[in-house]
């Protein structure tokens, strides 16, 4: 591999570090799906280099469902979602965006620790590709824990995923990439229906807490 | 033949869901599914006799027979509860016709998920068969569409992706750590061949894999830190879904740890995953019977009861050896009978009774014989009291566990007499005492509850040679 390509899938796997941070600190509902549809367009052209370093076409499907299904539909479902639902308010979250940060960049210097340490076998672009991976994935999950409201929550989760699908295409010739990126995109739509069906609406970031005692019912 | 079985096994529940979907009418497809889970359950059984070949993709062994025989078992006897409790349900208008069929079709895609997990030779396939049966379960725990309901299913849904994510993420790593020993492709990803090679894979990936593997498959198990969605989701859905969360998803979960455990067994340099197992296990354990004290819901009590189960049974392998996998293995096939029995009689003492409020429940013994010691019996085998089968299965895991490790032993007899006290208190006040609450009729089927308790009460007092010959082979394999 020679050492442009390598360049330009760390520098595509970091830029996703990068908006993962960006989503942290996020606190409108508009603005986040705006940055995490940056955040699903730098996966599906880190896909896409990845497709075109290892000479993978069927990683280009991913890429697409990528570019296309995340980047493009979902935002602008979500964006409706909100809407039509009236919740485009500012996110309540648990804890403030100083702690937050930290506890993210505590996340990404672990995942690097752990992943830097028991790759070295492995050929330098996997190994960057998982820890960065392992970055996202954590990132995503600080988002889950750190929000109360739905739409927020599984904004964490989709971001989540693509740290996912990072690992999965930097992972070589594995097998099934595709459908598990199929897979996770019902998966997502399943979830978003879900929202909209199912009108959860505050059920998150209610103040009253008889309803969230109701709602929860007995621990 | 041999391959028709295992065809069998998948294609029927996938045939079913799809009839399922499109017939309407409750009773047809009621006996539809009792009839398409009975023919799984005999493709299953057949199993024990011819099996094919292992595949890239499927593969059938000592280990996933038992497995899939117990879990087509009580997919089939729940299917033939679920009739009579669903039938209940329109009648008080609780679920509507359109909603039944949906009920009928999801029950037969949760019974293929589980048994392709069990039969997946691939690990990446077994992953999305998991993910499958998890996401037909969401679908079903939120069908009643009340608050709760919806609350729960959200609650299953977004801890359960967490997991899966999770899991995924080991898998991938697992695919890592082979690739350099297998070489790239399909190859890298099914288990047979990474059992074989799993010496010259690199111990530090597959420790970092397992631990992953254990988060996230771990959700699905219940295991302790992780265990929040299953109360909601086992009090808010329909019990017989319920019987079927408890007594087999968390099985085919903990299933698919065993499958990772057995491979990291093979790799000397890895880390012992017993250990990781054994602390996850002890705290779901401790953490659950505390939390039996003061339930108010029944399905949630019950749901706390299998946490408690589920903790013992994973410590049981945590240990490992002959003995304490022989004992993990009749825990798990105990627990799961006994479990889904409660749920039978839970289910048709709330439908009387209209709540799941224990507070407002009463005097079973009295007002409903039947089913009140039906109750009893299943709360006195779940407690773990001679003769019945749990007591042996437990007493098989504190025995092994004394002779190797004395104080994990002890906190683990702790546990569980703390469990049967909180169990007996609450048993007290619904089995016996004045009636309370509506004590109208129950078009209740006791056949299954008492098919499963009979064969726990069996189990307790003799266990056929062939049987325990049988698990002590498994057992063997687990390592």
């Amino acid at each position: 591999m020679s050492r442009i390509d390598f360049d330009i899938a760390h520098l595509l796997a970091g830029l996703l570090v990068l908006i993962s941070f960006l989503e942290l600190y996020q606190d409108r509902l508009y603005a986040l799906l705006n940055v995490y549809a940056a955040h699903a367009f730098v996966l599906a052209a880190s896909v896409a280099w990845q497709a075109f370093v290892q000479d993978a076409p069927h990683l280009y499907v991913t890429a697409a469902i990528a570019l296309i299904f995340k980047a493009i539909i979902i935002p602008i479902t979500l964006h409706r979602v909100i809407a039509r639902l009236g919740i485009h308010r500012e996110i309540e979250k648990v804890v403030g965006v100083g702690t937050a940060m930290l506890a993210g960049m505590g996340l990404v210097a672990l995942s690097m620790v752990v992943m830097l340490r028991v790759t070295h076998g492995a050929d330098p672009l996997a190994r960057e590709d998982l820890a960065f991976a392992l970055s996202v994935v954590l990132l995503g999950l600080l988002m889950m824990v750190t929000r109360r409201n739905a739409v927020s929550q599984v904004v964490g989760f989709m971001s989540l995923e693509n740290g996912l699908v990072l690992a999965a295409t930097g992972a070589k010739g594995m097998p099934l990439v595709v459908e598990i990126s199929v897979a996770f995109s019902i998966l997502i739509a399943l979830i978003v229906i879900g929202i909209f069906l199912f009108r959860i609406r505050e059920r998150f970031d209610t103040v009253d807490v008889q309803a969230l005692d109701r709602y929860r019912g007995e621990r | 033949m041999a391959v028709d079985a295992l065809t069998g096994v998948l294609a029927i529940p996938a045939i079913a869901a799809a009839l399922l979907a499109l017939l309407p009418g409750y009773r047809i497809t009621a006996r539809i599914n009792v009839g398409a889970a009975g023919l799984t359950l005999l493709c299953a059984l057949s199993l024990f006799f011819r099996r094919p070949q292992p595949g890239t993709y499927l593969l059938v062994d000592d280990l996933n027979a038992t497995f899939i025989v117990l879990t087509t078992f009580v997919g089939f006897t729940t299917s033939i509860f679920s009739a009579s409790y669903i039938g209940h349900e329109l009648e008080i208008g609780r679920l509507t016709p359109p909603f039944v069929r949906f009920y009928h079709a999801m029950y037969q895609v949760l019974m293929f998920g589980m048994n392709l997990a069990l039969v997946a030779n691939n690990i990446g396939l077994m992953w999305v068969a998991i993910e499958m049966a998890t996401l037909t379960t969401v679908l079903m725990v939120g069908i009643y569409r009340t608050h709760e309901a919806l609350e729960a299913a959200w609650k299953y849904f977004i801890l359960g992706s967490v997991g899966i994510a999770l899991a995924l993420f080991g898998t991938i790593l697992v695919y890592m750590a082979a690739r350099p020993a297998v070489g790239e492709g399909l190859d890298a990803m099914v288990w047979t061949i990474l059992v074989k090679r799993a010496d010259a894979f690199d111990p530090a990936l597959l420790d970092v894999a397992f631990v992953f593997l254990l988060l996230g498959y771990g959700t699905k198990v219940g295991l302790a830190p992780l265990h929040a969605w299953l109360p909601d989701a086992h009090a808010e859905g329909p019990t017989p879904i319920s019987a079927v969360l408890s007594g087999l998803l968390l099985n085919v979960a903990l299933y698919a740890l065993l499958r990772f455990k057995m491979l990291l067994a093979v790799n000397t340099g890895a880390l012992a995953p017993g250990p990781l197992m054994v602390t996850l296990g002890l705290i779901s354990l401790v953490f659950a019977v505390f939390m039996l004290y003061r339930r108010r819901d029944i399905k949630r009590m019950f749901a706390y009861s299998s946490i408690e189960h589920m903790g013992i049974i994973t410590f049981a392998f945590g240990m490992g050896g002959p003995l304490a996998n022989f004992a993990g293995l009749l825990h798990m096939t105990m627990h799961s009978l006994t479990k889904s029995a409660i749920f039978f009689a839970v289910g048709h003492v709330a439908q009387v009774k209209g709540t799941q409020r224990i507070a407002d429940m009463g005097g079973l013994t009295d007002t409903h014989p039947v089913l009140g010691w039906g109750l009893v019996l299943g709360v006195v085998a779940i407690a773990g009291l001679p003769p019945l089968g749990i007591f042996m299965s437990e007493f098989l895991v504190v025995s092994s566990t004394f002779a190797r490790a004395p104080l994990l032993a002890l906190v683990l007899v702790f546990g569980i007499l703390v469990g049967i006290a909180a169990l007996f208190l609450r048993l007290n006040s619904i089995a016996f005492g004045a009636p309370r609450g509506p004590i109208g009729k129950t078009h209740a089927s006791y056949v299954p509850m008492f098919a499963h308790l009979a064969l726990v009460l069996g189990a307790g007092i003799y266990l056929p040679p062939a049987l325990v010959a049988w698990f002590q082979n498994v057992a063997g394999l687990l390592g």
